[in-house]
C-alpha cells in the first residue's frame, strides 16, 4: 500500500481456511502497518471473524485448517508465520503482542473471577509480574480506558457491570501487554449507541497513545467510516475490494461494495422529505448490479381518521427483588405515563436504548405484559373493558414480529403450517384448499414462493425467515403490526429489502406499525412519527421530520449525535457524549418524577426537566 | 445472599419435620410393636402387652410419642434398642462415622475419576476418547453394584489376597467399598461433566482466556471448570441421598459396621426404635447437605454471593 520498505506488521497473503474440507477463506490477502487501522468489513459469512480468528490460531480449536497462504507476523524474534507456528509459540504472542476483544462484552468475562483477576492474570502470564505489581498496573490499565474507581473495581465480577464497562474492561485487558496488533471482532455491536461512541473513541485514542496497529472487523459502513484509514471488503469467504477508506466510500469499484453502500442507511439522508420513502435498491443479480425498484413517496398516514389504537397514561413496572417476608422492595420502571395514537396506515417509531421500556410498551399493548396502570384502546374501545371474545379478535388484528426469525418459528413445522396457524386459530378461511391458497398467495406477498411453503425454517437465510414471519403476521389480516426490533439480526443489504417491503405492505394493505428500534437511521426512513424514550418516558414526541431535524430535547441530539455516519468525510463533535444509560430498577416509594410536556410546534412535544 | 440462606434453612426445618412425622407414623401402621416383641417369649398374657407398651410409652397417643422423639432428637436420646437393651444413640455413634467416612470416600473416588474423564470426552468431542469414555461409563452404569462387590472380593481378595475381603481396619478396607460405591457413581458424574463442560466451552470467556495465551490446562481446569460447578455441586448433592440408600447393599457384602448394616439387623429384628433413628439421622444427614450445597453455591458463584 505505502512505497515504505520496511516490511507490515502483519501480512497476509493467499491464505485459505477450511473447516471440514470446506473453504471458508479463500486466496485472502491483505496488510496492517503499525499505527493505522484496517477494517475487513462484510456481511454474515463473508468470512472476516474467521479470518481474525485464523491470525490469532484460535480457528484450530474449531477445526480450522489453512491449506494454503502465509500469515507473516512481525514479532518481536522477527518474521514469522503464523499459519506454521506449533500452539505452545502461538501462546507467547496471543495477549502479548496480539490481543483480540470480542464482540459479546456480556459474554467475554468470566463471571466467577474477579475483573482485577482476569486483567492480572494476563500480566502475571506475559509479563511474569507478581500478583500485587498486577493487581497495581490492572488499576492504571482501568484508569487509562476511563473507568472510574479502579481500586474498588478490580474487586468486583462482571455481573456488577453495565455492557459497556465489561467492554473497557475487555479493552484493558487486550491492552495490557501493549500489543503491537490489536484485532477487534465487531466490538460495539451489541452495544446502545452512545456507549458504542464512547468505546470507539477509547480505541481510537489508546492506538494513537500506544501506536499499534488496529484490524477492526465490522458489518457497520458507520463505524468503518468513522475508524478506518484503510478497508478491506470480504464477500463469501473473498477480498473483493481494498483501498482507503475515503476511496472506497466515494468510488466503490466492486458491485458487491456498490449494493452494500446503497443498502445502509444513512442518518440524515431524508432530511427536507415530509414522509418516509422507499428507495430504489441495488442488488446483485447474477453477479452485477442492478437497480431495483424506484421512489416512493410513503404518503398513507391516515390522520383524517380515527386512531387505531391509543395508549393513555400508560405505566408498567414490574417487581424484581423482594425482601425476606415477601415484600416487594425493588421495582423495574420500564413504562412511565406514555400516550400515544397510531392512525391508519401509519409507522409510530419508539426510539431508545436499553431499558428505555421501547419493547415493553410492544408487549403491554399485546397484552404479553400486564400494564399497572393508564389505558390502551383499540378502535376506541379501552382494552380492559372487552369481553374474552374480543381480546381474541383483537390478538387478530394486532400482530408482531420479534428480532430473531429463527427463534420465533416452529423448527419442526413446515414453515406453511405456520403461517396457516393464525389463520386456523382464528379461523379465518376454512377448508384446506382455500388455507393452502391463502398461504402460497402470502408467501408471494413478502417475495418467496409458494414452494418453500412445504419446507422447514433451518432451509431458509435469516432474511428469508424474517420474511416468513411477516407473512405469518399478515395471514390474519391485522390492522397493526408491531414489528420490536425485526430489522436488527438481518444484513444491511437484507435489511433494506425488508424496509421497502414493510412499506410496500404498508400502501397495499393499509397497515398500521409500532416500530420499536434502536436503530436511528432505519427510523428515519421508515416512520411517520417517532417518539424518543428515556428510561420509560417519552421525551420527545413529534414528525419524523421534527424529530430529526429540529430535536428539542438533549437526549434526543445526544442519542443522534453517537449515531456513526457511513460518511468518512464528516467529522463530528462528540464532546457530549459521556457517562452510562442509568437503570430503571427503583425502591418502592422512589417513583420518578413524571416529566410535563411542552409542545414546541404543532405536534412537536418535548418533555421538560421537573 | 443472607436472605436466601434463611429461607433455605427454615426449609430445611421443615423437611426435617415432615420427615420424622412421616418416618413415625409410618414405623407405627406395620404393627403393635409389643406383639412383635413378645411373639418369640411363648405364652402371654394380656397384662405383659400392657405392661411391654408402658415400658416403651407405646400407649400413649400418637403426637405425645412424637413429641417425646423429637425432644429425644434434640438431647440424642433415641430410647434403647429392643434388641439388648443397649442406647440407641451409642449403636448410632458407632455406625455413622463409619458411614459418612465411605460414602465421602467414594464421592471422592468418583469425583477424582469422572472429573478429568469427563474433561476429556468434552474436549474430545465426538473423537474415539470421547467414544470410549462414554461407552465405559455405560458399561459401569449397568453393574449392580453388589454383584461389583463381590467380583472385587472374587478378584483381590480370595484370589490376589490383597486387600481385607470385609469389616473396617485400615486405610486397605476402604478401598473395595469406596471404589464400588464410587464406580457407580462415576458413570453417571462423567456423563454430567461432559455435558456441563461442553456447554462452557462454547462460551464467549473460554475464547478470551485461550485469547490471552493462557495454557489449556489453566483453559480448562480453571476457567472452564469453575464455571460448571454449579450444575456439579448440585448434581453431587442429591447424589449423596441416593449413596446414603444405596450404601446399605454394599456395607452389607463388605460388614461395614455403618449405618446400613444397623438398619439392615434392625429391620430383621423389627427393632423399631433402632430404624427409626436410623432413618431420621440419615434424612437429617441429606437435609444437611443439600444446605450445604446450598451454602457452596455463593462461594462458587459471585452472582449467587452479591444478590
Amino acid at each position: 500500500m505505502t512505497a515504505d520498505t520496511t516490511p507490515p506488521l502483519l501480512a497476509v497473503e493467499n491464505l485459505s481456511v477450511a473447516f471440514n474440507g470446506n473453504a471458508v477463506v479463500e486466496d485472502l490477502s491483505f496488510s496492517v502497518t503499525a499505527g493505522r487501522t484496517l477494517a475487513i468489513v462484510g456481511e454474515s459469512g463473508s468470512g472476516k471473524s474467521v479470518t481474525s480468528l485464523s491470525i490469532m490460531r484460535l480457528a484450530d480449536m474449531m477445526g480450522g485448517k489453512f491449506p494454503t497462504g502465509k500469515i507473516l507476523f512481525q514479532g518481536k524474534n522477527g518474521a514469522v508465520n503464523l499459519t506454521v507456528e506449533p500452539q505452545k509459540a502461538m501462546r507467547s504472542i496471543r495477549g502479548k503482542e496480539i490481543a483480540m476483544i470480542f464482540q459479546e462484552p456480556m459474554t467475554s468475562l468470566n463471571p466467577v473471577f474477579t475483573i482485577g483477576d482476569q486483567i492480572a492474570e494476563v500480566l502475571m502470564l506475559h509479563e511474569k509480574m507478581t500478583k500485587q505489581q498486577a493487581l497495581t498496573e490492572t488499576c492504571r490499565l482501568l484508569d487509562m480506558v476511563r473507568l472510574p474507581d479502579s481500586a474498588e473495581l478490580v474487586g468486583r465480577y462482571p455481573h456488577q457491570l453495565s455492557g459497556g464497562m465489561r467492554q473497557r474492561v475487555m479493552i484493558a485487558m487486550a491492552l495490557a501487554c501493549r500489543p503491537k496488533l490489536l484485532i477487534a471482532d465487531e466490538p460495539t455491536t451489541a452495544l446502545d449507541v452512545t456507549i458504542q461512541a464512547q468505546i470507539l473513541t477509547i480505541i481510537r485514542d489508546l492506538q494513537k497513545e500506544l501506536g499499534m496497529a488496529v484490524i477492526f472487523i465490522t458489518h457497520d459502513m458507520g463505524v468503518v467510516a468513522e475508524m478506518a484509514d484503510d478497508v478491506v471488503v470480504m464477500w463469501k469467504g473473498r477480498k473483493v475490494e481494498e483501498g482507503p477508506v475515503a476511496e472506497i466510500f466515494a468510488n466503490p469499484k466492486h458491485p458487491y461494495t456498490q449494493t452494500l453502500l446503497s443498502a445502509v442507511p444513512k442518518l440524515g439522508s431524508m432530511t427536507g422529505e415530509d414522509f418516509p420513502k422507499r428507495m430504489p435498491l441495488t442488488m446483485m443479480i447474477d453477479g452485477a448490479p442492478t437497480l431495483v425498484g424506484e421512489e416512493h413517496i410513503q404518503r398513507t398516514a391516515r390522520y383524517d381518521a380515527a386512531p387505531i389504537l391509543s395508549v393513555r397514561d400508560l405505566v408498567t413496572r414490574f417487581d424484581v427483588k423482594k425482601n425476606l417476608f415477601g415484600k416487594t422492595t425493588h421495582r423495574v420502571h420500564a413504562i412511565e405515563n406514555v400516550s400515544f395514537d397510531i392512525f391508519p396506515g401509519e409507522t409510530l417509531a419508539l426510539v431508545g436504548e436499553s431499558g428505555s421500556g421501547k419493547s415493553t410498551i410492544g408487549r403491554t399493548i399485546q397484552q404479553l405484559q400486564n400494564a399497572t396502570s393508564g389505558e390502551i384502546l383499540f378502535g376506541g374501545r379501552p382494552v380492559s373493558a372487552m369481553s374474552f371474545a374480543e381480546r381474541q379478535r383483537l390478538k387478530q388484528e394486532i400482530q408482531y414480529i420479534f428480532q430473531d426469525p429463527f427463534a420465533s418459528l416452529d423448527p419442526r413445522k413446515t414453515v406453511g403450517f405456520s403461517i396457516a396457524e393464525p389463520i386456523r386459530t382464528h379461523g379465518l378461511i376454512l377448508g384446506e384448499k382455500a388455507i393452502a391458497k391463502r398461504v402460497d398467495e402470502l408467501l408471494e406477498r413478502v417475495g418467496l414462493t409458494s414452494a418453500h411453503a412445504t419446507r422447514y425454517p433451518h432451509e431458509f437465510s435469516g432474511g428469508q425467515r424474517q420474511r416468513v414471519c411477516i407473512a405469518r403476521a399478515l395471514a390474519s389480516r391485522p390492522k397493526l403490526i408491531i414489528a420490536d426490533e425485526a430489522l436488527s439480526a438481518l444484513d444491511v443489504s437484507i435489511q433494506a429489502q425488508i424496509i421497502n417491503l414493510f412499506m410496500e405492505l404498508q400502501e397495499q394493505e393499509g397497515l398500521a406499525y409500532l416500530f420499536i428500534s434502536h436503530d436511528m437511521a432505519v427510523v428515519e426512513r421508515m416512520s411517520h412519527r417517532v417518539a424518543v424514550l428515556y428510561l420509560g418516558q417519552v421525551m420527545e414526541f413529534g414528525s419524523r421530520r421534527q424529530v430529526f431535524e429540529t430535536p428539542g430535547h438533549p437526549y434526543t441530539r445526544r442519542l443522534l449525535s453517537a449515531v456513526p455516519v457511513a460518511d468518512p468525510g464528516k467529522g463530528r463533535d462528540r464532546g457530549m457524549i459521556e457517562g452510562e444509560i442509568p437503570s430503571p430498577i427503583r425502591r418502592v416509594g422512589q417513583e420518578p418524577a413524571v416529566l410535563p410536556r411542552k409542545e414546541i410546534a404543532p405536534g412537536h412535544f418535548v418533555a421538560l426537566d421537573a | 445472599m443472607a436472605g436466601f440462606l434463611i429461607k433455605r434453612v427454615l426449609q430445611a426445618v421443615f423437611v426435617v419435620f415432615v420427615v420424622t412425622l412421616t418416618v413415625s407414623f409410618a414405623i407405627r401402621l406395620t404393627g403393635d410393636p409389643a406383639l412383635m416383641l413378645a411373639q418369640g417369649a411363648g405364652s402371654i398374657t394380656e397384662e405383659d402387652l400392657a405392661r411391654i407398651r408402658e415400658a416403651l410409652g407405646l400407649n400413649q397417643p400418637f403426637m405425645a410419642q412424637y413429641f417425646a422423639f423429637i425432644k429425644g432428637l434434640f438431647v440424642f436420646d433415641f430410647g434403647r434398642s429392643f434388641m439388648g437393651g443397649t442406647p440407641v444413640s451409642q449403636l448410632i455413634a458407632a455406625a455413622l462415622p463409619a458411614t459418612m467416612m465411605l460414602a465421602f470416600a467414594s464421592l471422592i473416588v468418583s469425583i477424582i475419576i469422572s472429573i478429568p474423564l469427563g474433561i476429556k470426552a468434552a474436549v474430545a468431542r465426538g473423537k474415539w476418547a470421547d467414544q470410549a469414555i462414554r461407552i465405559l461409563s455405560l458399561v459401569g452404569l449397568s453393574f449392580p453394584n453388589f454383584w461389583l462387590a463381590i467380583m472385587l472380593v472374587l478378584l483381590f481378595s480370595i484370589t490376589l489376597k490383597w486387600l481385607p475381603p470385609s469389616g473396617m481396619d485400615g486405610f486397605a478396607s476402604f478401598i473395595m467399598p469406596a471404589v464400588t460405591m464410587g464406580i457407580i457413581l462415576t458413570a453417571t458424574n462423567v456423563r454430567l461433566v461432559r455435558t456441563a463442560m461442553l456447554e462452557t466451552l462454547q462460551s464467549q470467556y473460554i475464547m478470551v482466556a485461550r485469547a490471552k495465551g493462557l495454557s489449556e490446562s489453566k483453559v480448562l481446569y480453571k476457567h472452564a471448570l469453575r464455571n460448571c460447578a454449579i450444575p456439579l455441586i448440585t448434581y453431587f448433592g442429591l447424589q449423596f441421598g441416593g449413596l446414603l440408600g444405596g450404601i446399605v447393599v454394599v456395607e452389607r457384602v463388605f460388614n461395614w459396621p455403618g449405618m446400613g448394616t444397623l438398619a439392615f439387623d434392625a429391620v430383621g429384628a423389627r427393632d423399631y426404635p433402632v430404624l427409626q433413628a436410623v432413618i431420621t439421622v440419615l434424612s437429617l444427614m441429606i437435609v444437611g447437605v443439600n444446605l450445604i450445597v446450598d451454602i457452596a453455591y455463593g462461594l462458587v458463584d459471585p452472582r449467587i454471593r452479591t444478590e
